[in-house]
């Protein structure tokens, strides 16, 4: 009752508007009595700590709804209101009852469209509804998948109408998307909020994914075994990429894209570093007219060429079928009671928004004669965006009018909800927002369904926005479905946030993974070389100087001038403010190349695109870096810079722990190791040969280059004195006990080219096998103690040839891997 | 009449393919009036998979997939096809077109709702209301269907220029009608946007032209192209054809290979490989007449030149 107000204080109900949380009399609806009574407990500032709590959690989990066409920042942060809609265990029964059949009929309906066309040649469904519809796929007619099972998952926009009765929007038949995002919601409010989770007795949703779960493999064509289910994602830069990689590793599947399978007599592959796997289902996020270039869009690059003739030869279940996309065309709305009693013999349970085709004439004029405003909507997708009609202006209004008498059958007129509201945390108020709640259905074998219980509540950016879209901001809401009776607490998620992988053998790494994997290890190690040698700079940049502190500077910026990094210029004449200017934008201009900003870039990319691959904590580690290394959005001065670098060098140490302790020994981390080898060893060789230019006797650039290097202690415990060019050489080329050693660095790639998936018909070694063996003679035959007093004498031409040599042969290592492992191109087992 | 004719697509890739799968609409179709004796393909190198089905739309085709290195390949298609003038119809005698199109709109199922499949938008063609009002000028009320086509077909003949290379297959209607010109896919897809646009049924059909030489000179062996042209549908009759590159009513000197909505649902070579760089493309049609009739020699011989056939 009103007591209990100040759990949301201030907020107000719209009158005439129904609102989810307060009743007609003014008390909270009975449902969410226990909610309200744990939130009064606290005060204002606390919420406020828990959504700023959550808000965190989201950040770190790395949760984000890619914005088209915002180049910028494309990644906006999942938004997650702290206060769960709720619902009513009865009312979601009664939902469960309606979603089911209207799976069912939109399957059966599938099934007759793609098949007999009974339906339109008996005219119950007008023939213009199927032939004029861009998602009616051509080369998909009379194939008929599996079982004849169209969906295995399906997604339902529904409102609540003023009168409290719930009706569909929208259905999502294609490639539905936000069961992932609901459960992500789930996991951060049971945390956010542990205590009222467990109180008010919330319904699991693990239940739900283990149906999917089970309902994805049990389809699988081929007998018995371990069925390989992928789940195929555009990529990195779709916009809810977060959620392929977050359910793939939730469900257990690989996350693949099309250029990671492939057709071969009619059947899909999985490429890997051994070969090819085959694929027996695939659950996919591609949109259906992208899904195979050969027989549907030729333009896409999304999909797998093939794909079409692979499903028509019964050898793939594709989930959701391909052209199910069909069936989400808001013109079918005002047929399906009438399908359902023809196709199910069922009157339909959940009524839908009032729709008129305007293909219809006679539905056309009863669109302009309903009274109530209507919303004008495309029968067939496409990027329009709705058209509210007492929103237009005359001229605009005369445009649509023309518009539609030109091809009415593309236009569908829906009775426009007046949404129901729910609370909502502005950061300043709690304010009441219209929302959508999106349900999902799961097949989980053949006629057993299952709905989650919860879903994805969606509420508007503004009180009076009519769109509820996460592309138009906005946010979403936890959807706790109140148990009747004691929870169901199986979950999929193992102990101790564990990554759930495939089971299977080391083999399964996609070579588009390991590619990843491997320029990831390249860029970290890039980024850590960068940040010593940046720090090293800095340090005697700042404060006070010692004499050998200013000879040692001037020493790096010659390196620095040698290696490219700074103009030559400053090799001649110092002028302090300009150096300090030129140094910053080395660390934080992210256009400038080989700026440590400009990898911090390329890192997310790669991050982004391996998201799967990644622990959650290695996640937030990565999430850490790339915040610690905003340096104050790009303007970070002289003297905080080396602090900022001081805490990516502890980052970037947690990275490597993480690595070192967490990561199976597959192939994953190899390739990871493998492009952190190489990467290191061709950094120190280009250091070493600048230092070689700049003064190859001289303790001012030895002692910066050990520095970098990171082999300070080594050389102080084992040399005990100053610094000498053989000594110093010595450790950094030839000690293989010193990690930081090219010596190192080639033992430890030969091990791994080891271990790497070997030609079953190829003789003899491998051409990186020969390369590595020639790079290790290099470095333990050659006489580095007469080398290094040549040099001394300022002869430097037969060390820098080696330190050459050396190079162009880890450069060669990385050509060959990629030819071999990542682009296939040389010619392998098939 | 009866015709030998020889396709042959050649690609040179700048750089090793390593899977190629390749979808062809090559074999010609079987009608009433026209009779397929032999048809043979001729691929190398080899494929590993050769399917053969009848498309959504009828047509025949043939998926090849290449696996192994190859940097080039090449598609020979033969046949020999035997060929009639179809019927005629008496185009005063046709119903107005806006019966047509009313008869069209109609919600159950019958041959004209059939017929409706080709009413619509498709990829490359869309309807639009300038094209809409281009077209009208023909199209005067109670007009019969034939009689108002064949002014359209006369129209965009004289109103469009051929030029091959004023367009490739990316080129959209808008600009080919802005411009002008185009090559007989572009005329074919316009009068298809020109008939939809008020409400007909028109389909693409892709094809060969028997080329005649200029009197007194020699045929050239393989000067010859794939050809294409428009179907419309007509109650009580069926589908009839016109030719706007040529303002010709086909007869027996054009062959059909295929029907679709448009281009993309028949072109003859569509590939999808796996490899870099850049390929060259080179087509020879050779349309050889064996049993000879009298000529029509109103056909242009200059234009029949296709595109690229195919989408990368």
């Amino acid at each position: 009752m009103a007591t209990k107000g100040n759990a949301l204080p201030g907020y107000h109900s719209i009158p005439g508007v129904h609102d989810e949380l307060f009743g007609e009399t003014d008390g909270f609806r009975p449902v969410w009595r226990e909610l309200m009574g744990q939130l009064a407990a606290y005060s204002p500032s606390d919420l406020a700590r828990h959504q700023e709590v959550a808000r965190r959690m989201l950040r770190e989990h790395g949760v984000t709804y890619n914005v088209y066409g915002s180049d910028e920042s494309m990644e906006r942060p999942w938004s997650l209101d702290l206060v769960p809609f709720c619902m009513d265990p009865v009312e979601w029964a009664r939902l469960e009852q309606g979603l089911i059949q209207r799976m069912r009929l939109m399957d059966r309906l599938l099934g007759d469209l793609y098949g007999p066309q009974r339906l339109v040649r008996s005219g119950h469904l007008p023939a213009g509804l199927l032939h004029g519809s861009g998602a009616y796929l051509r080369p998909c007619h009379d194939l008929q998948p599996p079982g004849g099972r169209h969906l295995y998952l399906h997604a339902v926009d529904l409102a609540r109408r003023p009168d409290g009765s719930w009706c569909v929007l929208a259905d999502r038949t294609q490639a539905p998307s936000g069961a992932g995002y609901a459960l992500e919601n789930r996991i951060i409010l049971s945390r956010v909020l542990p205590d009222e989770f467990r109180e008010c007795g919330v319904s699991r949703l693990a239940g739900f994914f283990a149906g999917l779960r089970d309902g994805l493999r049990n389809a699988a064509v081929r007998p018995a075994g371990n069925p390989l289910v992928v789940l195929l994602t555009p990529g990195p830069f779709n916009e809810t990429y977060f959620e392929h990689a977050y359910l793939a590793r939730y469900l257990g599947f690989p996350l693949v894209e099309g250029g990671d399978l492939t057709v071969r007599d009619r059947r899909v592959y999985l490429k890997t570093l051994e070969g090819l796997l085959p694929v027996d289902v695939i659950l996919r996020r591609v949109d259906d007219t992208y899904c195979d270039p050969l027989e549907l869009r030729g333009d896409s690059f999304l999909g797998v060429a093939g794909l079409v003739d692979a499903a028509r030869a019964g050898n793939v279940v594709v989930a959701n079928a391909l052209g199910a996309g069909l069936v989400e065309s808001p013109a079918l709305l005002p047929f399906l009671p009438q399908l359902s009693r023809e196709l199910l013999g069922e009157e339909l349970l959940l009524p839908a928004a009032a729709s008129w085709w305007a293909g219809q004439e006679r539905a056309r004029r009863a669109a302009f004669a309903a009274p109530g405003r209507i919303v004008w909507k495309r029968s067939f997708g496409g990027a329009a965006d709705p058209v509210f009609s007492e929103e237009l202006g005359g001229e605009e209004w005369q445009e649509f009018l023309r518009n539609l008498e030109a091809s009415p059958s593309d236009f569908v007129a829906q009775e426009r909800i007046e949404l129901s509201t729910t609370p909502v945390w502005t950061g300043e108020a709690w304010e009441p927002r219209p929302m959508v709640l999106r349900m999902f259905v799961a097949m989980e074998g053949p006629d057993t369904y299952r709905v989650m219980p919860g879903g994805l509540t969606r509420f508007s950016a503004s009180p009076v926005s009519p769109v509820v879209s996460a592309q138009r901001g906005g946010g979403s809401k936890d959807t706790w479905v109140m148990a009747g009776g004691p929870v169901d607490t199986i979950s999929l998620l193992r102990p101790g946030g564990q990554v759930i992988r495939l089971d299977r053998a080391p083999a399964d790494v996609p070579s588009r993974i390991a590619d990843n994997l491997y320029w990831l290890g390249r860029y970290i190690e890039r980024l850590e070389h960068q940040v010593r040698l940046k720090r090293a700079t800095f340090h005697r940049l700042g404060g006070e100087t010692t004499h050998d502190g200013q000879a040692e500077l001037m020493a790096l910026v010659q390196m620095l001038v040698v290696l490219g990094q700074l103009p030559d210029r400053f090799g001649r004449d110092m002028d302090w403010e300009e150096l300090g200017l030129a140094l910053l934008a080395q660390v934080q201009q992210p256009h400038r190349p080989g700026s440590i900003r400009e990898i911090l870039n390329r890192l997310r990319f790669i991050t982004a695109a391996v998201r799967d691959r990644l622990s959650n904590d290695t996640w937030r580690i990565f999430q850490r870096l790339q915040g610690d290394g905003q340096f104050t959005g790009g303007q970070a001065t002289l003297e905080e810079v080396p602090g900022l670098l001081n805490t990516l060098v502890v980052d970037l140490a947690a990275f490597s722990g993480m690595e070192l302790e967490n990561m199976t020994r597959g192939h994953a981390w190899r390739f990871l190791d493998i492009g952190r080898r190489l990467e290191r060893a061709l950094n120190l060789v280009g250091l070493m040969r600048a230092a070689l230019r700049t003064g190859p006797t001289d303790p001012a650039v030895l002692n910066p280059l050990l520095e970098v290097a990171d082999s300070v202690m080594t050389y102080r415990r084992r040399y005990f004195e100053h610094v000498h060019l053989a000594t110093t050489f010595d450790l950094l080329l030839a000690d293989e006990s010193n990690p930081r050693a090219l010596a190192f660095q080639c033992e430890t790639l030969q091990e791994h080219v080891e271990y790497l998936p070997r030609d079953r018909w190829a003789r003899g070694e491998h051409p990186e096998e020969r390369t590595l063996m020639q790079v290790s003679e290099l470095i333990h035959s050659s006489d580095l103690t007469a080398m290094a007093a040549r040099a001394g004498n300022g002869d430097i031409e037969d060390l820098d040839q080696l330190l050459e040599r050396i190079a162009d042969g880890f450069q060669s290592i990385s050509d060959q891997l990629t030819q071999r492992y990542f682009s296939h191109a040389v010619v392998r087992s098939s | 009449m009866l015709y030998r004719i020889t396709h042959v697509t050649r690609y040179a890739y700048q750089t090793e393919v390593s899977v190629a799968h390749h979808l062809l609409h090559l074999r010609p179709r079987e009608m009433s009036w026209q009779r397929v004796e032999s048809f043979d393909l001729i691929v190398q190198p080899e494929p590993a998979v050769i399917s053969r089905r009848i498309d959504y739309f009828g047509n025949h085709t043939h998926v090849l997939t290449i696996e192994g290195g190859h940097r080039q390949l090449e598609v020979v298609a033969g046949s020999r096809i035997r060929i009639q003038p179809p019927p005629r119809v008496e185009a005063g005698a046709t119903p107005p077109w806006e019966s047509v199109v009313e008869g069209c709109r109609q919600d159950g199922w019958s041959a004209a709702v059939e017929a409706a499949e080709f009413r619509f938008d498709s990829p490359f063609v869309r309807r639009n209301r300038e094209v809409a009002d281009y077209a009208r000028t023909s199209f005067v009320a109670g007009r019969p269907l034939v009689v108002a086509v064949r002014e359209l077909n006369a129209r965009i003949f004289e109103d469009f220029q051929f030029d091959a290379r004023a367009t490739s297959v990316a080129t959209p209607l808008e600009e080919v009608f802005e411009e002008r010109r185009g090559v007989c896919q572009d005329f074919a897809h316009l009068m298809i946007a020109c008939l939809r646009s008020l409400g007909l049924p028109a389909r693409y059909v892709s094809g060969y032209l028997e080329t005649v030489p200029p009197k007194g000179q020699a045929r050239l062996v393989g000067a010859d192209a794939s050809h294409a042209w428009v179907s419309v549908w007509c109650p009580g009759v069926g589908w009839l054809d016109f030719d706007p590159t040529n303002n010709l009513e086909p007869a027996e000197r054009h062959i059909t290979v295929a029907w679709g909505r448009d281009f993309g649902d028949v072109s003859p070579i569509r590939g999808v490989l796996v490899g870099s760089g850049d390929h060259a493309l080179t087509v020879s049609v050779d349309v050889e007449p064996l049993a000879h009739s009298e000529p029509d020699a109103s056909a242009k011989s200059v234009s029949t030149q296709s595109q690229s056939q195919a989408s990368w």
